[in-house]
Order: C-alpha cells, then sequence, then structure tokens
C-alpha cells in the first residue's frame, strides 16, 4: 500500500514537472514557437522523465535490497549465541522474528530476545520507509528542477526523449531473449543439482519411477528411483491417442472447411469449433475426469473389459477435442495457400474434387500438415491440467490405453506442489523433467517451422 | 473408324469408374462433414454437460426455523457491547429451535444428526443478524437458515434413493425429518447469494468464488500493466526499427519459441527467478501475473506486429514527407490506427491467461485460501485453480458448485472474446 501511494505522488509529480517544463520553455522564446528546437511538449516530457525515472529507479532498487539490509543489521544486533546458528537455524529465526513484528503467528515460543528482535525490525522497517518516501519525492522534485533550469532554446528535447523511448522499445523486444535465457537457466541450474545425485543414464534410460524419497534415514519406504522411461512412455502413449482423435477429424473438417462448405456453413461452424480452441484446459480435465472417464469404464464393462478410472484413453480421447480446433486452423491455413491454378488444373483434367484434393491439394500441402501436426504433438506433450485431473498418479510402463499411465507434466506439478524442501532429489527430480519437456517441445518446434517455412517458399 | 472405335472404348472405360468415382467423392465428402458434425457434436456434448451438472448451484435450499433469541444464551449478564454478542453461542440457539421442532428426538447420537440438517454457517447468519440488531435479542422471529449440503443434494435430486441406506448420505430418520419439513412449508430453494459474495470454504453450502475472482482480477491486472507496454513497445521496434541483422533474427526465433514453450515450464521459470531467487512470496496475485505476462507476451507481440503490419505504408510516408521523425511517425498517425488490432490481440491474451492453470500451481496458488484478496501481495486463488480445487473434492454438492464456477469462468472468457470481435468489427479498416 505503501509503495503505491508512493508511486501514486511520483506519477502526480511527474506530470507537474510536464506543465513546468512546458511553460518553462515557452517562456523563454517568449511564446514563439518556432525559435524553439522542439515543440515545447518535448521540453515538458524531457522534464517529466528526469523527475520520474532516476526516482523510480531509486524505489525500485532500495525495495529490493531493503529486506536484506535490515535483517542484516537485525543480525548483528541478536545475541552471540542466535548469530553463531547454522544458516537455516538461522533462517528460521529470522522468519519467527518478522512474523513476529507484522502479528503474524509465530513456530516457536516468544522470549525477551525475540521480541526485542522483532520491534527492532520493524522499528528500523518504519525508519526505512520513512527515508525512502523522502529520498525518493526530494530526488524527483530535485531532478524536476534541474531539468527544468537547463532548459535553453537550442537544447535537442526531442531527440533526448526520442532516445529515450528508442531505449524503451529496444529493452522491451529483448525480454523475450530474457524469458528464454531464464527457462533454460533455472531449468539447467537445478538440473545439474539433480544430475549430481542422480546419474544421467539412470534418469533417461532406468526404467522404474518412484520419487518417494525417506525424509529421515532410518523411515520405512522406498529410497527414490528415478528412471523416466515410463513417464516418457506415458506422455507418448496419451499424445498417440490424442493425435488419433484429433488429426483426422482436424485434417478432414479443415478440407471440408475449406473445399466444400458454402459461404454461410462456414460463417457459422467455424466460430463453434473455435469454441474448442478457447476453453480453458482445466475445465477439459473436469469433463474427463467427470464425464468421460466413467463413460469409458462402463463401456468397458459392459463388454467385458476391466478399464481403469484414470484410463491413458478418457485423458487422450479428450485431450485430443481440445487440440482438433489447433490441427484444424492450421491446416486451413496451408489448404488455402495452395494455389488455385492448381486445383483448377485437376478440374480441367477431369478429376472430381475429393480426387482433387487427395491427388494434388494434399500432396502440395503436405509439408504444412506435417508441420502442423508436429506442432500440436509438442502442445500435447506439454499439456498439464487434463493429464493433472484424468490420468494417473503412479508410474506404470504399459502401451495398453485402458490401463492408467502418468505422464512428465503429472509428475512435474506432483512433485512441486505442496511443501517441500527445495533442494531434495525429489523437488529438483522435477526441474530434470521440465528440461527434458523444455528440449522436447523446442526441438519439434523448431523442426515443425522449418518444414512450414520451406514449403511456404515453393508457392510464393 | 479406327479412331472412333478407340475414343468409344475410352468413353465406356470412363462411365465404367464414373460410378465409382462419384460414390467415392460422395463418401468422402461424408467424411468431412461427418467431421465437422463430430466437432460440433463434441462441443455441445460438453456445454451440455457443464451446464446440467452446474445450474442447480445457482439455487441453494434454505430451512425456516422458529428461532428464540434467548437472552440467557446471548447475552446471559445483560451485557449487549459487541465483544459479547460475538462469542456468543449462536449454534445453541440453532439447535434449541430444531429440538422443539423435533420434541421427539431424545436420543444423544440422533440429535447431533438432527443438528447435523442445518450449515454450520446458519449460527453466522444469526450472529450478524443480532449484532446489527440487538433489539432482536429476547424476540422470537422466523428464520431461513442455509441447509446442510447433503439436504441441499437431497432437494435437488442428486441423491439416488434406491442405494441401500448404509450407501446414502442422507439416512432414513433424516429423510423422514425433512418430509416433515418439506410437509410444513419450511423448506425452499433460493438464489444462492453465497456462491458470489464469499471465499472458498470446506463446507460446499458455505463455499463461493468472490475470493478466485477477486484473486483472478488482480492477476490479470498485474498481467496487464506489464504485458500490454511491453508487448506494443516490442512490437514496434521490430515492425518498425529494427535493423535486419542477426540480433532481430534471434529475438523473432525467441518470441515464436516462446509461444510454443508448454506453460507448465514458465510455473518453474516464476518458481526459480521469482520466488526462490527474488524472495517473493508464494500464491500472490504479483507473481502469478508476473508469469502470466511473460506467457502471454508473444501473443499480444505476434498480434500487435500484424496490426501495424496492417498499416499502409503511404500512411508513413505521408507523415515522413512533411517533416515528422520516425518517432512522431509512429507515435501520432501509425500506432493510433494499429491500437485496435493491438488491443483485440491483448484481449484474446487476456482470455488465454485467465484460463491458465498449470504455471499458477507451480508457485503455489493451491493453497486453501478463504480471504477475499484485497491486493496483489494478499494469498489467493484464481478461478481456474479453484475449480480444479474443487474437482477434487470428494463431495457431490462440490460438482455442481465446480460446474457452476466453470459456468462463470466461460462467461467471462465468451464475453472477454465478443469484446474482441466488436473491437475488430468496429474499427477494422480496409485500406
Amino acid at each position: 500500500m505503501h509503495t503505491s501511494t508512493l508511486i501514486i505522488l511520483l506519477l502526480g509529480l511527474m506530470s507537474l514537472a510536464y506543465y513546468f517544463g512546458r511553460k518553462r520553455s515557452l517562456s523563454i522564446v517568449g511564446g514563439k514557437i518556432r525559435d524553439l528546437h522542439s515543440l515545447p511538449s518535448y521540453y515538458g516530457m524531457q522534464t517529466a522523465m528526469w523527475c520520474g525515472i532516476p526516482a523510480l529507479i531509486l524505489l525500485s532498487l532500495w525495495i529490493s535490497f531493503e529486506e536484506t539490509v535490515v535483517t542484516g543489521i537485525v543480525v548483528e544486533s541478536l545475541p552471540q549465541e542466535l548469530q553463531s546458528l547454522p544458516p537455516e537455524r538461522l533462517d528460521l529465526v529470522l522468519n519467527d522474528v518478522r512474523n513476529l513484528s507484522k502479528g503474524d503467528i509465530v513456530s516457536s515460543t516468544v522470549d525477551q530476545t525475540m521480541q526485542q528482535a522483532a520491534d527492532h525490525y520493524s522499528s528500523l522497517m518504519d525508519i526505512s520507509h520513512m527515508a525512502l518516501f523522502v529520498v525518493a519525492l526530494s530526488v524527483a522534485i530535485l531532478a524536476g528542477l534541474w531539468a527544468r533550469r537547463t532548459i535553453t532554446r537550442e537544447q535537442r528535447a526531442r531527440n533526448r526523449v526520442e532516445k529515450a523511448i528508442n531505449f524503451f522499445l529496444l529493452s522491451s523486444s529483448t525480454l523475450a531473449i530474457f524469458t528464454t535465457i531464464g527457462i533454460v537457466l533455472s531449468v539447467l541450474f537445478e538440473s545439474m543439482r539433480f544430475f549430481q545425485q542422480i546419474p544421467v543414464t539412470e534418469f533417461l534410460f532406468g526404467l522404474e519411477w518412484s520419487p518417494q524419497t525417506a525424509i529421515r534415514p532410518d523411515q520405512v519406504g522406498s529410497s527414490g528411483v528415478f528412471g523416466s522411461v515410463p513417464l516418457f512412455a506415458g506422455t507418448m502413449l496419451i499424445t498417440l491417442i490424442a493425435m488419433i482423435v484429433a488429426v483426422p477429424i482436424g485434417l478432414m473438417s479443415a478440407i471440408y472447411m475449406a473445399e466444400y462448405a458454402g459461404k454461410r456453413f462456414r460463417t457459422l461452424a467455424k466460430p463453434v469449433l473455435e469454441v474448442l480452441a478457447g476453453i480453458p484446459t482445466v475445465v477439459y480435465g473436469f469433463f474427463a475426469a467427470l464425464t468421460v472417464a466413467p463413460f469409458f469404464r462402463e463401456m468397458g464393462t459392459n463388454i467385458g473389459l476391466t478399464v481403469s478410472s484414470e484410463s491413458a484413453l478418457a485423458a487422450g480421447v479428450v485431450m485430443g477435442i481440445m487440440i482438433i480446433p489447433f490441427v484444424s486452423s492450421l491446416s486451413d491455413d496451408v489448404i488455402n495457400a495452395v494455389p488455385q491454378a492448381m486445383r483448377d488444373g485437376a478440374y480441367g483434367l477431369g478429376a472430381t474434387r475429393s480426387e482433387t484434393i487427395r491427388n494434388v491439394i494434399i500432396p502440395a500441402a503436405l509439408p504444412g500438415i506435417v508441420g502442423g501436426v508436429l506442432l500440436a504433438v509438442s502442445r500435447a506433450i506439454g499439456e498439464t491440467m487434463i493429464v493433472v485431473m484424468a490420468a494417473g498418479l503412479s508410474a506404470n510402463l504399459s502401451a495398453n490405453p485402458l490401463e492408467a499411465v502418468t505422464t512428465v507434466t503429472v509428475q512435474i506439478v506432483t512433485l512441486l506442489v505442496g511443501d517441500q524442501e527445495f533442494d531434495s532429489a525429489k523437488t529438483l527430480a522435477a526441474f530434470a523433467l521440465a528440461l527434458v519437456l523444455f528440449v522436447i517441445t523446442l526441438a519439434l518446434n523448431m523442426i515443425a517451422l522449418h518444414i512450414v517455412r520451406k514449403y511456404r517458399e515453393q508457392y510464393e | 473408324m479406327n479412331n472412333q472405335q478407340q475414343h468409344q472404348k475410352t468413353m465406356e472405360r470412363v462411365q465404367q469408374g464414373l460410378d465409382r468415382r462419384y460414390r467415392k467423392e460422395r463418401h468422402f465428402r461424408w467424411l468431412g462433414l461427418g467431421a465437422i458434425i463430430l466437432g460440433l457434436l463434441f462441443v455441445s456434448f460438453l456445454f451440455i454437460t457443464i451446464i446440467s451438472n452446474g445450474y442447480t448451484a445457482f439455487q441453494q435450499t434454505y430451512v425456516k426455523l422458529e428461532v428464540f433469541y434467548d437472552p440467557e444464551m446471548i447475552a446471559p449478564i445483560g451485557e449487549t457491547d459487541t465483544e459479547v454478542l460475538s462469542r456468543a453461542n449462536y449454534g445453541g440457539l440453532i439447535k434449541a429451535s430444531m429440538r422443539q421442532m423435533f420434541p421427539e428426538v431424545t436420543n444423544r447420537r440422533e440429535k447431533k444428526v438432527l443438528y447435523g440438517l442445518i450449515s454450520t454457517g446458519a449460527a453466522y447468519e444469526l450472529r450478524n443478524a443480532v449484532m446489527s440488531n440487538p433489539s432482536l435479542i429476547g424476540s422470537k422471529a422466523e428464520v431461513w437458515v442455509v441447509a446442510d449440503d447433503d439436504v441441499d443434494m437431497l432437494i435437488k435430486g442428486h441423491i439416488d434413493l434406491r442405494l441401500p441406506e448404509s450407501d446414502r448420505r442422507i439416512k432414513d430418520n433424516q429423510l423422514g425429518w425433512i418430509h416433515l419439513l418439506q410437509e410444513q412449508d419450511r423448506i425452499e430453494k433460493r438464489f444462492n447469494t453465497t456462491f458470489f459474495t464469499a471465499g472458498d470454504s470446506r463446507e460446499p453450502e458455505l463455499s463461493g468464488i468472490k475470493g478466485a475472482i477477486a484473486g483472478s482480477f488482480f492477476t490479470l491486472l498485474i498481467c496487464l500493466t506489464i504485458a500490454f507496454p511491453v508487448g506494443v513497445a516490442a512490437a514496434v521496434y521490430l515492425e518498425e526499427f529494427a535493423p535486419k541483422n542477426r540480433w532481430t533474427d534471434l529475438i523473432e526465433v525467441n518470441i515464436n519459441n516462446l509461444a510454443a514453450v508448454p506453460s507448465i515450464v514458465f510455473g518453474l521459470l516464476g518458481l526459480a527467478v521469482f520466488i526462490n531467487f527474488f524472495g517473493l512470496p508464494r500464491s500472490v496475485p504479483l507473481v502469478g501475473g508476473l508469469v502470466l505476462a511473460l506467457m502471454t507476451l508473444p501473443t499480444i507481440i505476434i498480434a500487435s506486429r500484424a496490426a501495424l503490419k496492417s498499416v499502409p505504408p503511404s500512411i508513413r510516408e505521408a507523415a515522413l514527407g512533411i517533416g515528422a521523425s520516425p518517432m512522431q511517425t509512429i507515435t501520432h498517425h501509425v500506432l493510433p490506427l494499429a491500437l485496435p488490432g493491438m488491443l483485440t490481440g491483448t484481449i484474446i491474451g487476456m482470455a488465454q491467461a485467465l484460463g491458465e492453470t498449470a504455471p499458477l500451481l507451480m508457485i503455489g496458488m493451491v493453497a486453501f485460501i478463504v480471504d477475499v484478496p484485497g491486493s496483489v501481495m494478499d494469498p489467493s486463488a484464481v478461478l481456474p485453480v479453484q475449480i480444479y480445487l474443487w474437482a477434487d473434492s470428494p463431495e457431490r454438492a462440490f460438482v455442481e458448485r465446480t460446474s457452476a464456477a466453470i459456468m462463470v469462468l466461460l462467461a467471462f472468457l465468451i464475453s472477454m472474446n465478443l469484446l474482441a470481435v466488436w473491437l475488430r468489427k468496429k474499427f477494422e479498416r480496409r485500406w
């Protein structure tokens, strides 16, 4: 709340600075704008930037280091026996101090020193907040005043403002790169720590997955086996079922929409099919678990088959339904990209429509369709909510779609949801799985984009 | 002669094959139509399932009780300050009223079952009534209170009475009491306001989606304030200013790849960077919004670039021709013309973010949170996560609440998409 007040105050100051900067530039030239280098509003903007940006940078730096500095001071003021605790214990104590100062529930008993430390902590925080308030506002005012003073008639205000905007544009566009780097680094670091405990070969080729590790050394329970083959087999099985559902339906509906359907039918049916793409995956998951899975189980019992209530079939079919619009819109694009001349040529030779489609259009559009299917596969592999809600939890190396299998994403979720130590092999395994998932989907995308691009060049 | 014979022979062969070919043509066509109809069937089946499961959740069963606001139990010493009033035993009032209505129930165990017909939330209703109007004390009043979720399910017909008693959540003696109440017109279904005004709860009849909606709102707010300016800025840079070099290519490849990275990986990024590295708290909308912003950024950038591309070069040339700087050309002329397209893309990106669940599970937004969040730093759930949590709950009453929450979520999504379509229709310009 406190920070947001400060930000609002700073924004107010910025608009004031804009007003005064603009006024100043006008008064320098006595109202004759053509004597100025830039338009008056640029002088205003320049002043506002000087007023706001240094203060905002200061604010963000202050907030990110405030906690560390204050905690450091509090630690120094703690009695010697607390200071010499190992870092994890000290962290616990500090956490208690923080909670105590906020009035939250504390895990250990509150004694004199704790109470003192908490008071110290909250008073330091108060001082820091006050100081930030004063410093940030004075920086803003001083910088704004300075910028206003330095306005001259030759000052190249527009160029400076445009340079600043350009810098903002450039840095925004590099955020995508930083996101990718962030993903790679965060996943890679934790995976490396995992592979220090579990050899890579065991992870990639092991046939057994049972991540339950004993917390105490004397505890009965499995010691944790991290062989990821069953997970990938399960993922592949569900993806395969999804593709068996999605590819024929998606492709055929795209063909019908593009080649047969009249305009009215298309404008009616296409948006309805696209609704499927907009439905959140958690809804599909609920649908799979509540309706589709029991339906398959009933059907199985009627014909004498035992179908698990978390069968790969249910999750796969629902995932396939989810992917139908994805396949159909991608194939629609490539089918429409096939030049009309090729169709006309085939019709001129006496081919029927379906013969044209099968012998001319599909072969011409094949690379694009394959690319689209690969993108759909990568989506299915990375899909989480449907399988979390409808597929099984225990690893089961099986190719039978009626049994319960688990997938990579399900395991990532189950390993990371809930409270765990962050550096146990169990949680680190989730990052290793995510690394493999990221690499696989990235590779699939690269291949798909490459195929699509190569194909497009043929007709343009 | 020979030539003509040849021709006839060919025609014969063509004629022979024609039936087969036309049949194949028809089959192919039916196959296509069948695929579309199957797709449409899936859509309608999905909606019918959700709606038929969920529409009952908008009603809630209430029971009429005759409550005597016993001064002995509320304020035994005669003091009526808020402290005393808020701590009084209102559950006791309800129990007393139930005992009065069913005097034949004397067995301790049966009594407990009898009290179970009324939700534990009823006591809070009485408390609120007394707190806002202390003059009620000592009076007798007829009060409609919320029934327990099992009673609610029975009234709505979700409990199969053909099952043996031991398999049912409602036992035979409870059935008898409920019939008695029904005969006296003491049971009624009303519009379920709790569903829209309460946070999560372990009791289905007291749970609502207000907390989740507030959480979704704050999360989307953060997501929008970050993703929209940054996305538009990145699109403008790439489309208008970027030189054609390797660096630009790298950025473009990155954006395209990020668009296809599984959403759960973004959750891991949020966990590792925002929570473990920067030390932000778990399960707050701020972190959720940041993660979703990174996730929707590619969508917004791609849509904004398409919008910028559709502005014809003549606009830029005209502006440059009369002496505008490149930046002025963009900010004064190109951006306003491209803005509707950018907004459409942003709304679609926001709709995507609103429905996203997996990355939020990773940053701890699955906690059970009763309070309605008041700021971006309060722990909260979001609507899809609430759906996920309720879908995991065993109570039958949560099934209909899950479906109802899904209906609310879909209503939001559909209206966002309609808004996007409307924006596109209204501001679309053909050059």
